[in-house]
């Protein structure tokens, strides 16, 4: 059977001073449609570097990556963006909303790109989107006026916007409290219960507690691949 | 993603950054607005000077008679009796393709009286081509015609001056005033001129034919005249102009080759010189200062543009993680930049016209506004504007979008 990510060979060299650093070292690894997936490690191991390439954030340098059964290494950047567009969801540990613009159009972004709906269509969903990750009231905020736990909640919600199969997500509790954290991460499990997969970089234990599926990085090379129920 | 779409999410933009947008405009605005003012007040200023100095005649040739000496005695510029109308004549009708106007003229100090008021001052009799060599125009009335100074009529035409001093209120033309106790009828008054350069009040005087002044006032048995004015079509040819004069002169006097000239020329050409210099220095002076206006109002958009690279590097880095293409973002980059400069780029050129109309209506100065300058500082600033506004992007666009959101 085909998984919905797969990898091989997978590896990306920086050029950096006289030793060449190998930030992945032919790293090869599949997920399947509706894992939740929490990558861990030391800081340096690779793990970010992992997630950007999986998130066709940044191009490996070789081996070969298959999304959704389609070659991605070597894509031009206008094809890696309409597959981000159409496929990929990000959510970051510092948020990244657009400054000085309100939660319901920092959501609704993503469909301007790929001009799928209508103006009234794109308002609507991006209003059930809000409503959905707790913030029904807050449309108009802007990130100033939100919390971190609220403006991750809108960088959730835009996530979502394109309807994308698989969401990343780069230490999406690195900026939170533990009870923001905790809400964010519910917010995933349920995410994840109606057939999202969810890829996720973490480094704290209690975080990646509510993955299904546990990957320990070091030196660029995935040293353990744990599979077991998710704790909650 | 369509252009109109993605026009939208400029305009957005620039109205999600208000701050970074109005100093960005007000950049382009002082900058165009300063050079349009300044060159349009300082051209102004040089056309004032010129038309003031140019007030003494256009492309002005003078010929005086040759100073006489009686004894030991010298007598003034144009005391000679040598030249004559018919001089003036055969100037005009020998170098018709350099001599546009030529009149004589022979003045004449002379008591006048209208009623119960009298007025001193000089009579200039000169002929009809006259106010286009001096550029006198009409503020009532009429000049004398050719017939009148064929004739010798007794008519004259009066400054400013000698209206207010004779006349007060009442309308002078159709007036009879007495000359020298003859009675002269007034045909026009003359639009006042002020002092010339040297302090003289222009509009002091009375001009009459030169016919009936040499005829009827100096009552010379000689046809001897004080001096011609020369208007020349090009000051190019001066001096072909004062050789040819020259020769035909001497030619007509019968002067001998080892005789001197019996005449004098006079041009303004030093005086162009010198306007022309002060001109040529108020022109570096005013470019100068638009150069730096120019480059003040670009310093301030290149540094509003570079301190926002940071924040807009990231937001493209976002931008580009959810989809958007490198042609998307250099587009709303490249629209955003064209906006802006096109907005601030009007607003400067109302305000550059509108402070130089606003100081040209305090100051009573003529204002002269070049649509080079204004389209060269527009330019500028919308390429100042526009490059440092798309260069962020078209280098971030190079970039991988995590090199862009972790840009610092």
């Amino acid at each position: 059977m085909s998984h919905l990510i797969e990898i091989r060979d997978l590896s990306k060299i920086y050029a950096q001073g006289e030793e060449p650093v190998r930030a992945l070292d032919g790293v090869s690894l599949s997920i399947d449609e509706g894992e939740f997936v929490a990558i861990m490690g030391a800081s340096g191991s690779g793990k970010s570097t992992m997630l950007n390439i999986l998130g066709c954030l940044d191009t490996p340098t070789q081996g070969t990556y298959l999304l959704d059964g389609v070659e991605v290494a070597g894509r031009s950047r206008t094809e890696l963006a309409h597959i981000r567009n159409h496929k990929l969801g990000f959510v970051f540990q510092n948020f990244n909303l657009l400054p000085r613009t309100s939660a319901i159009e920092n959501v609704e972004l993503p469909d301007l790109y790929m001009g799928r709906l209508t103006r009234k269509q794109r308002r609507r969903r991006a209003l059930e989107l809000l409503k959905r990750v707790g913030l029904g009231g807050r449309g108009t905020h802007t990130p100033a006026q939100l919390s971190g736990g609220q403006q991750q909640r809108v960088a959730i919600a835009r996530a979502l916007m394109n309807e994308p199969p698989v969401l990343f997500a780069d230490e999406p509790t690195g900026n939170l409290d533990t009870k923001s954290s905790v809400e964010i991460m519910n917010l995933f499990t349920e995410l994840s219960k109606e057939g999202i997969t969810i890829v996720m970089v973490t480094h704290e234990d209690d975080i990646a507690a509510f993955a299904g599926r546990h990957l320990l990085m070091k030196d660029g090379h995935i040293v353990r691949d744990d599979k077991r129920e998710a704790a909650s | 993603m369509s252009l109109a779409m993605i026009f939208k999410v400029a305009v957005l933009a620039i109205f999600r950054n208000k701050t970074r947008s109005l100093l960005t405009c007000l950049g382009i605005i002082f900058g165009i607005a300063a050079v349009i003012a300044v060159l349009a007040i300082g051209k102004g200023a040089s056309a004032m000077m010129v038309a003031e100095i140019s007030q003494m005649g256009n492309n002005l040739l003078m010929v005086f008679p040759e100073r006489k000496q009686a004894g030991a005695v010298h007598q003034g510029l144009g005391g000679g009796q040598t030249m004559t109308a018919e001089d003036v004549v055969a100037i005009k009708r020998e170098l018709p393709h350099l001599v546009e106007f030529a009149s004589p003229q022979v003045n004449a100090a002379c008591q006048l009286m209208y009623q119960n008021k009298n007025w001193s001052t000089r009579v200039q009799g000169v002929s009809t081509d006259f106010p286009d060599i001096k550029n006198w125009t009409m503020k009532d009335g009429r000049f004398f015609n050719e017939q009148e100074e064929r004739r010798a009529s007794r008519v004259c035409v009066i400054g400013g001056t000698v209206a207010s001093n004779l006349f007060a209120d009442e309308d002078p033309v159709g007036q009879t005033i007495r000359v020298k106790n003859m009675a002269f009828k007034v045909v026009g008054v003359l639009d006042q001129k002020g002092a010339n350069n040297w302090g003289d009040d222009q509009d002091d005087t009375v001009m009459a034919p030169y016919t009936t002044v040499s005829r009827v006032l100096q009552g010379s048995a000689f046809k001897s005249i004080n001096m011609m004015n020369i208007s020349l079509y090009d000051m190019d040819d001066l001096d072909e102009a004062k050789e040819e004069i020259s020769a035909l002169l001497r030619q007509r006097h019968k002067l001998a080759d080892y005789q001197d000239d019996d005449f004098e020329t006079r041009d303004t050409t030093e005086i162009m010189n010198t306007i022309g210099s002060v001109t040529g220095l108020m022109t570096v002076l005013l470019t100068v200062v638009a150069a730096i206006s120019l480059l003040v109002g670009g310093i301030g958009i290149m540094n509003i543009m570079l301190v926002s690279v940071t924040e807009r590097i990231k937001e493209i880095g976002l931008r580009m993680a959810i989809g958007a293409t490198p042609f998307m973002i250099l587009t709303q980059f490249l629209l955003e930049s064209m906006v802006l400069s096109t907005v601030g780029g009007i607003l400067g050129v109302a305000l550059g016209v509108g402070v130089a109309e606003l100081i040209g209506a305090v100051k009573h100065w003529p204002i002269v506004i070049e649509a080079s300058s204004a389209v060269f500082s527009f330019g500028f600033s919308a390429f100042v504007g526009m490059f440092f506004g798309f260069y962020p992007a078209y280098r971030a666009s190079k970039l991988n979008p995590i090199d862009c959101l972790r840009y610092e």
